[in-house]
């Protein structure tokens, strides 16, 4: 078992023509992804390095069966790719691009009310099930099956994550790297109550950031409803303070935002913090054994 | 009406989206004067100048910079241009670059008095002594010549402070209330949302704290915007009599359209005044916009004024390197920015203090790394570089490839340890030894952090 995705995921890629989609729908399918095909609006009928590329997205869904799509298409398009996804009843929708402008992303998920998709991202660096399905740019074989969910804002923070429990033997059940954007689809939270339904699931490695009160959010449920046991760090211990420009985003959204205070919270919900990066695998072990 | 009369020749380069990115435009300042006096009868907001979030040390945990939000910051006077565009009523001013034409843009704004306003990218300015109240025009000259070339200290400068050196006058206003309103996205509701307050001219994090039933909230629906029912209720919330509210519902649905339109990540007038007459007007304005957005607002990006930015940051910005100097004396090359906020923690744990913030992000070419080199090793506190690179999108042997090159070009004399896992790590690995270069290997962070801990501390 696992979240999101497994050996039965089917996978488009939108914009696969472009260098960097091109190069991530191989590693995929080198990996063992089921990846069916691709997206490039006027290359319909051709293929890519075997890959069949449709002109739409509603096209390339009735042509493959495709139930979840990844999108490399540049930031001035990415919303549009993404609507298309939902519109054509693509149920999983990873957006790798980074850049989206903000109230692109206010219109999509307006748009996306009431549909059955789910979006991950933008700016992420995809989800990965172990052994069974790669859906981004993480290296795969630094992956290993096993029982620990991951979850992260941060690509090459997860990397590090997964790296230090691969190394220790224990392989992990789903990666998902939720994006760094101010608004995106999936919160830390959403991705929680998965890993929490998932019997395959056993603990959870989430890392968070500075800003914003996700984290705590997530810490809440943890606290109330989790019954699994979960370390955590927060990046961004001793980042600089910056000018006050974010302030009325602080007020308004009610969270300090700072390190210190996200650890002592996340402690204070039971989660093991780690306070040194290097130690995430530890903070796990330390609460948990598998 | 609406179109560029100066074009900027380094223009088209374009920046990705990490940490508080930098990116900056050259401007030729021979006919400045002429394009601001055509573009001001044109009603066009112009270009000139612009700056973005600086990172200053021990600021308040309030304060604490959403590294996601990448924002661009514009003057006063071009935050009001943009506002004049869309409806929103602003005080008539000009801005000068000396003191006569300070003058005589006063005679021709009125009988006075004006507010004498320096523009820098900073608030808090009347308390340094940035904004003056004239009651003759040889006075705004006089004013504005004591603004001109001063270093203007305030809550958000730094204590290093900023000069000045543009200046906007303004006819004055009487003041009878002051009111606070600012849109932003919302990352809770993911909308664009509408904060006001009854509490101008003043610091909104304490009304916040201490008052905070005298803020009132509005998200706002993207597919239909600002409603006029919603404005209204805002308005009445805000203690306006009819006359008021009737001005504020205009308003405040321009100052949505201003700030979807132009794409921006803060809008905020602090303060919006009642006058002795009953009119409403916007006594201030701050404006910051999207980065990444500004692919499709030109004409706003040629707004930033790199004269605000520190040098280094806008030489990172045209390689698309996220760079911050810091104080500390280990430089740190990253790709990601939440890998790269996780080795500044880690050498602090280990008892040193980063130089820098940097992410090479994730398509870094060979080029662009020799550059990050570059630019760390321009910093001279920096007595050890730690080079952090877990690859996904970055393959490890292009990491390798740049810290040769930059050896190279430029020789790196302080310790190097670099941590390289990830995509074609052995290639890369592999590549390091054969160089030949002196070169510390790390297994892991914490290795790599204690390894060029010890070497720079010895």
């Amino acid at each position: 078992m696992s979240i999101l995705i497994d050996k039965n995921t089917k996978v488009i890629t939108q914009g696969i023509t472009g260098a960097t989609g091109l190069f991530h729908a191989n590693g995929a399918r080198d990996y063992g992804t089921q990846m069916v095909g691709g997206v490039t609006p006027g290359k319909g009928g051709a293929s890519v390095d075997g890959f069949p590329i449709f002109n739409t997205v509603e096209e390339a869904v009735k042509e493959t069966g495709a139930n979840a799509s990844v999108i490399y298409v540049p930031p001035i398009g990415s919303a549009d790719a993404i609507m298309e996804a939902v519109d054509a009843g693509i149920e999983l929708v990873i957006c790798i691009t980074e850049g989206v402008p903000v109230i692109d992303m206010v219109k999509v998920k307006k748009y996306m009310e009431g549909k059955n998709s789910r979006l991950i991202g933008p700016n992420c660096p995809g989800v990965i099930t172990p052994g069974e399905c790669k859906i981004g740019i993480m290296p795969g074989y630094i992956h290993k099956p096993g029982p620990v969910g991951v979850l992260s804002r941060s690509g090459t923070l997860t990397y590090e994550a997964v790296w230090q429990l691969t190394s220790r033997d224990i392989g992990q059940t789903t990666c998902v790297g939720i994006g760094g954007d101010p608004v995106n689809g999936t919160s830390h939270l959403d991705v929680l109550k998965m890993f929490e339904a998932d019997p395959a699931t056993k603990a959870v490695i989430m890392i968070g950031e500075i800003g914003g009160d996700a984290e705590e959010q997530a810490a809440a449920y943890v606290r109330d409803h989790m019954t699994k046991p979960v370390a955590a760090f927060i990046a961004g211990a001793t980042a600089p303070a910056g000018k006050r420009m974010g302030h009325a985003g602080a007020i308004i959204s009610g969270g300090k935002g700072d390190a210190a205070s996200k650890k002592a919270f996340l402690r204070e919900c039971g989660i093991s913090v780690a306070d040194s990066p290097a130690e995430m695998a530890e903070a796990l072990l330390k609460i948990w054994q598998p | 009406m609406f179109q560029p009369v100066f074009y900027c020749p380094k223009l088209n380069r374009f920046f990705a989206a990490t940490i508080l990115q930098q990116c900056y435009v050259k401007h030729s300042t021979d006919n400045r004067s002429d394009h601001l006096t055509i573009c001001q009868r044109l009603g066009i907001w112009l270009k000139v100048s612009y700056h973005l979030s600086g990172i200053r040390e021990n600021a308040d945990p309030l304060s604490i910079p959403n590294l996601y939000e990448d924002t661009m910051n514009i003057h006063e006077y071009q935050a009001k241009a943009i506002l004049r565009h869309f409806g929103v009523p602003v005080p008539d001013g000009h801005v000068v670059y000396n003191g006569n034409s300070a003058r005589d843009w006063a005679r021709r704004l009125g009988d006075g008095p004006w507010a004498v306003k320096a523009q820098i990218h900073a608030g808090g300015r009347g308390k340094g002594g940035g904004v003056k109240i004239a009651k003759t025009a040889d006075e705004v000259r006089q004013y504005a010549r004591d603004m001109f070339g001063m270093t203007l200290v305030t809550h958000q400068t730094g204590p290093e402070g900023k000069i000045v050196k543009r200046v906007l006058v303004e006819e004055g206003s009487n003041i009878a209330d002051e009111f606070y309103i600012s849109f932003l996205v919302d990352r809770a509701t993911d909308r664009v949302t509408l904060m006001a307050s009854a509490e101008g001219g003043v610091n909104i994090e304490e009304v916040a704290e201490k008052t905070p039933e005298k803020l009132f909230f509005e998200a706002v629906d993207p597919c239909v915007g600002l409603t006029a029912f919603q404005a209204r209720k805002v308005a009445f919330k805000m203690g306006f009599a009819m006359p008021q509210v009737k001005q504020m519902v205009p308003i405040l649905m321009n100052l949505y359209t201003a700030f979807v339109e132009s794409d921006c990540s803060l809008l905020e007038i602090n303060p919006l005044i009642q006058t002795v007459e009953g009119n409403l007007l916007c006594l201030d304005a701050k404006l910051n916009f999207d980065d990444n957005a500004l692919f499709r607002h030109l004409r706003i990006r040629d707004l930033r004024d790199y004269e605000e930015e520190d040098p280094m940051e806008i030489e990172a910005g045209q390689y698309d390197l996220s760079y911050i100097a810091l104080d500390g004396n280990i430089g740190c090359m990253v790709n990601g920015a939440g890998l790269a906020m996780a080795t500044m923690d880690i050498i602090q744990l280990y008892g040193s203090s980063p130089a820098n913030f940097l992410d090479v992000g994730g398509s870094a070419t060979i080029e662009r790394v020799t550059e990050a080199f570059k630019i760390i090793l321009s910093d001279k506190k920096v007595k050890g570089i730690l080079v952090n690179i877990f690859g996904g999108i970055m393959k490890c042997d292009v990491i390798a490839a740049g810290i040769i090159g930059a050896a190279k070009q430029i020789g790196i004399e302080v310790p190097l340890v670099v941590r390289l896992e990830g995509t074609n790590v052995e290639l890369g690995k592999k590549m390091l030894v054969e160089s030949g270069l002196n070169i510390v290997s790390a297994d892991g962070m914490a290795d790599a952090a204690e390894k060029i801990v010890k070497a720079v501390n010895g």
